[in-house]
């Protein structure tokens, strides 16, 4: 085998890695955006804003919360300043990733913070912690593209045909248990547990602030009490990988 | 056309929000702690997401950490599952297998 088909297999090999990583998150993203595009005609958005909507936000909480403004008649300057408080913590994703990316040429990067997302940080961030290798931003992309590929066809379903998935069947408890095996292999060391410990329960107290202002809260108050946790135990306590 | 400029400029502004550090300021130009804390910031979105997701009831119901929450025991479970296997399947299996069964019970 040549030094090209090599690189090209292990490039492959890397994006479908990235798209059987996001497959369990997409048990719940599917039903989340049929809900979303039902939700937003039903709310009297033309059928096409509510469709671009998924490819030019592409975030879900924030849609939802776009959506609602809208039909309450919200002035505009407040819907785009609150769907941009609602999307702060992706800076967070982005300071986060970025050491990896920093290598790439330029129109990767920007295809990929297009891509970014919770579901696609969290699967990205946990195969850069197991080590870094040339093709890793193919992983980043397979992960990313099923989740924006999903969230089109789903919103599509919900604006065309309506939800199709009843709540009853609880799909979006998906998401959390996913997430679960991801926070069960990152929790190495007392400061990381510090900072998951913190961040549960401010978003926990925090789940009925408007806009997500709880989550980012969370986050913030997460880090924070990483660093503290990490100051006072010393450095015998390293847990991560850096960055 | 209205609504078009408005999602317009919260896509522009949520795209601008991705690409700050990614793509438009390095990450060596941020101060050392906040590059430190970054490390934080997996363990700490995934609990934050993960918790209120299973405390309040259905989801998003009321507050309830009582035997009346089927998430909280399914959560459990699965955190359990996920200990021991290390596999994200594993972990989603025993998770919604867990919730159905006691959605059913119950």
């Amino acid at each position: 085998m040549s030094t090209l088909d090599a690189s090209a297999q292990s490039a492959r090999s890397e994006f479908f890695a990235g798209v059987r990583a996001q497959a369990p998150l997409l048990l719940g993203v599917a039903p989340f955006g049929m809900a979303y595009g039902a939700y937003a005609v039903k709310a009297g958005l033309p059928t096409g804003l509510a469709q671009a909507m998924s490819a030019i936000v592409f975030g879900g909480a924030s849609q939802f919360v776009a959506v609602r403004l809208i039909a309450n008649e919200v002035p505009g300057a407040v819907i785009v300043l609150t769907v941009l408080l609602v999307n702060a913590r992706h800076m967070l994703y982005s300071a986060s990733l970025a050491p990896y990316t920093d290598h790439l040429a330029r129109r990767w990067r920007w295809l990929l913070a297009y891509l970014l997302t919770d579901e696609a940080y969290a699967t990205a961030i946990a195969r850069y912690r197991r080590g870094t290798a040339a093709h890793a931003h193919w992983f980043f992309f397979g992960t990313s593209i099923a989740l924006w590929t999903t969230w089109q066809v789903a919103t599509a379903v919900g604006v065309f045909v309506g939800a199709a998935v009843p709540d009853s069947w609880s799909l979006d408890f998906a998401l959390p248990l996913t997430f679960i095996a991801l926070l069960v292999g990152a929790l190495k060391g007392r400061p990381a547990l510090a900072a998951a410990a913190v961040a549960g329960v401010i978003a926990t107290v925090g789940f009925r602030w408007p806009y997500g202002t709880g989550l980012l809260t969370a986050i913030l108050a997460g880090m924070a009490a990483g660093i503290i946790a990490h100051a006072a135990l010393g450095a015998d306590d390293e847990e991560m990988l850096a960055p | 056309m209205r609504l078009w400029i408005i999602i317009a400029l919260a896509g522009i502004g949520t795209y601008g929000i991705r690409l700050s550090v990614l793509a438009l300021v390095h990450h060596s130009r941020l101060p050392v702690a906040a590059r430190s804390a970054l490390r934080f910031v997996m363990p700490a979105v995934l609990a934050a997401i993960i918790l209120p997701a299973v405390v309040y009831a259905g989801g998003s119901g009321d507050f309830d950490i009582g035997p009346g929450n089927e998430r909280v025991l399914a959560a459990l479970a699965s955190g359990a599952v996920a200990w021991a296997s290390k596999s994200v399947w594993a972990t989603i299996g025993v998770g919604m297998a867990a919730l159905w069964v006691l959605q059913w019970l119950g």
